[in-house]
């Protein structure tokens, strides 16, 4: 059987399709703020998969066929952006601080639980690009001495974990403004959480988009100049 | 066949952020390369909105698919650092409820009054 689905062309693709269905399913009904599909989905394939003993190349093999649009939707994320434009202009204070705000907590608490948790240097460095889009992790990670593989599953990890808390955490922040919760979407949970913002909405997910960008070019700057710090 | 050349426009600026993604020594990926460079014709006028738009809307509301695969291969990771993982899993999730509450209060905080009034 696992001979067969690992020459399967179509398996992972159908599978993995099958799982967020129901999973959209489950989470409609549930209507709970911390129901995330995705969250859903990915627990449910990685335990049929252990359960059944197949291999992740398996599932990928077919997979992969999605992951491959991955870069073109994130290219038309300029779309929302351009339609957003003058309310980027008339805000650009605000965004450019808030984005930079969120960089820097973010580089002080890695820092600082590192240090108080005396956890590797290399652990730091695997974790200081999390919040940022994969590739950009990678590539920093990389470059500063971290884990790529490490940093992959966190920069994942933190995007799920992002996109399932963000409601509830506006909603008892009393975050409101949606140029506010879509910066804080993107700047915390990347692209995973730029589809949380796009489900608020469409300048949720405009900002959120826009966020992702910025706070990955200036991560890509500024994570080695951290990197020297433990 | 609108939606075919549609794509065309955005995979154009997914191979042209490839291209530039080779060339410049960054750690940027070409998707933010074609984000930036999409958002650029957009702005100059080189492409217009109507030639992106209806496959640019499929595209990123069917986004949360394209994560299923790189999510689960979480699952190939966790049992090399199981050590660690307390710790991690602790670190990824105080950081970003951090970074969410820092760049949304501060963010919220410094808005123009005005636009407080479309919420």
């Amino acid at each position: 059987m696992n001979k067969f689905l690992a020459e399967s062309g179509y398996f992972g693709l159908f599978f993995g399709l099958l799982v967020f269905w129901g999973s959209t399913k489950l989470c409609r009904k549930f209507r709970s703020g911390l129901a995330n599909p995705l969250l859903l989905t990915t627990a449910a394939i990685i335990l049929f998969l252990t359960v059944f003993q197949v291999d992740y190349e398996t599932f990928d093999r077919g997979a992969s066929h999605l992951t491959y649009f991955l870069t073109p939707a994130t290219v038309a994320l300029a779309i929302p952006m351009y339609k957003q434009v003058s309310l980027l202009k008339k805000n650009l204070a605000a965004i450019g601080i808030g984005i930079l705000s969120g960089i820097a907590a973010n580089i002080v608490c890695i820092l600082s639980l590192c240090l108080l948790f005396r956890l590797d240097p290399e652990i730091y460095h695997s974790l200081l690009p999390k919040s940022v889009t994969t590739a950009i992790a990678i590539g920093v990670s990389a470059e500063i001495g971290g884990v790529p593989s490490l940093t992959v599953a966190s920069v994942v990890f933190t995007g799920l974990f992002g996109s399932s808390v963000a409601r509830t955490v506006f909603r008892l922040l009393s975050i409101r403004h949606p140029v506010a919760v879509g910066l804080a979407c993107g700047n915390s949970a990347h692209a995973i959480g730029t589809v949380a913002a796009l489900e608020i909405g469409e300048v949720e997910g405009a900002m959120s988009g826009l966020a992702m960008v910025i706070a990955g070019v200036l991560t890509a700057v500024l994570a080695p100049l951290a990197a020297g710090l433990l | 066949m609108e939606y075919v050349f549609q794509l065309l426009v955005i995979l154009g600026a997914s191979f042209l952020g490839e291209v530039l993604h080779a060339l410049l020594p960054l750690p940027v990926p070409a998707s933010v390369y074609g984000l930036i460079l999409l958002f650029t014709a957009l702005m100059t006028g080189i492409v217009k909105l109507e030639k992106v738009e209806k496959t640019g809307s499929f595209l990123i509301g069917t986004m949360s698919v394209y994560f299923i695969s790189p999510s689960v291969s979480l699952m190939t990771v966790i049992a090399q650092y199981v050590d660690s993982l307390p710790a991690v899993i602790l670190l990824c999730l105080l950081s970003t409820l951090l970074v969410m509450a820092v760049t949304g209060k501060v963010t919220e905080l410094l808005l123009k009054p005005e636009d407080k009034t479309h919420e």
